[in-house]
């Protein structure tokens, strides 16, 4: 028997090791330096509840971030289910004879080598930061996860337990919203 | 085959991640042929990814850490709920 392969907690141990760990993790796809702290502390505290149901097969590391992963699903299913739901702006004709198409106020209409000339002069990040907040939303986390973070589709998909099919509308939402108030920001300065 | 302009620009988000099927950037290409709104959109679609590209190089390195004092607080609440 491979005693010597199990692992053991200790719980005294586990912020000095782990919680900058932890903390990396969280914020990889939640962004906020409170909120992940408190997840991570939320973690420990859940870890320490669960001891026994520790079976020493993986590492100490391993479990915890399991347990963690749970915590941000549930943060997830939470905002999503209560408050502040992303404005969702209707960027098609949703019925009618037209459905599908662009609606005429939601449209590009301007050309990519003036958007070029004007973007290297814009605050950027700034930009994104301001506008990620105010048009995403919730849909924010998928978003960053996805184009910033550059998970995978299917990890995503996993790991917050929604469809493929939902991750890409959420994109694709995501996207035509910004791309509309990057084109009216670069023009409106 | 004929795409709405939501299709359209939807396939051409997921192509952003080089995740549109072959068979859907098919269509795509024959919609942005005949579509100048879309065609414009797969354009700006495109300098968007490029910006947000911007974005995930100043993040990317970027590695967080908890400051000793918070280290210390953690530290100091999971010790009382051990001691129960």
């Amino acid at each position: 028997m491979a005693v010597t392969d199990k692992q053991f907690l200790n719980p005294e141990k586990w912020v000095s090791l782990h919680a900058d760990y932890l903390f990396n993790y969280t914020i990889g796809r939640l962004n906020d330096r409170d909120l992940a702290k408190d997840l991570v502390q939320d973690t420990f505290f859940s870890a320490l509840k669960a001891k026994e149901n520790f079976k020493g097969e993986s590492s100490e590391r391993t479990w915890l971030i399991a347990i963690l992963k749970r915590k941000i699903v549930d943060y997830y299913r939470k905002i999503n289910s209560t408050k502040g739901k992303a404005e969702v702006r209707m960027n098609f004709y949703a019925d009618g004879e037209r459905e599908g198409e662009w609606l005429e106020e939601r449209a590009p209409t301007t050309g990519a080598e003036k958007l070029k000339k004007r973007l290297r002069m814009k605050n950027w990040p700034k930009f994104w930061k301001n506008a990620s907040e105010i048009y995403l939303k919730n849909t924010k986390w998928f978003f960053r996860m996805k184009t910033i973070h550059q998970i995978e589709t299917e990890d995503i998909c996993k790991e917050l337990d929604i469809t493929t099919s939902n991750l890409w509308v959420i994109i694709h939402r995501a996207r035509t919203q910004l791309r509309k108030c990057m084109e009216d920001n670069w023009f409106k300065n | 085959m004929k795409l709405t302009c939501d299709e359209a620009s939807a396939i051409c988000d997921k192509s952003q991640y080089k995740e549109a099927s072959l068979w859907e950037k098919i269509k795509l290409k024959v919609h942005l042929f005949l579509c100048k709104k879309c065609g414009l959109y797969a354009k700006q679609n495109k300098i968007m990814s490029t910006c947000l590209k911007k974005i995930e190089e100043l993040e990317y390195h970027k590695t967080h850490h908890l400051n000793q004092e918070e280290i210390n607080c953690m530290a100091q609440e999971l010790k009382t709920k051990i001691e129960l």
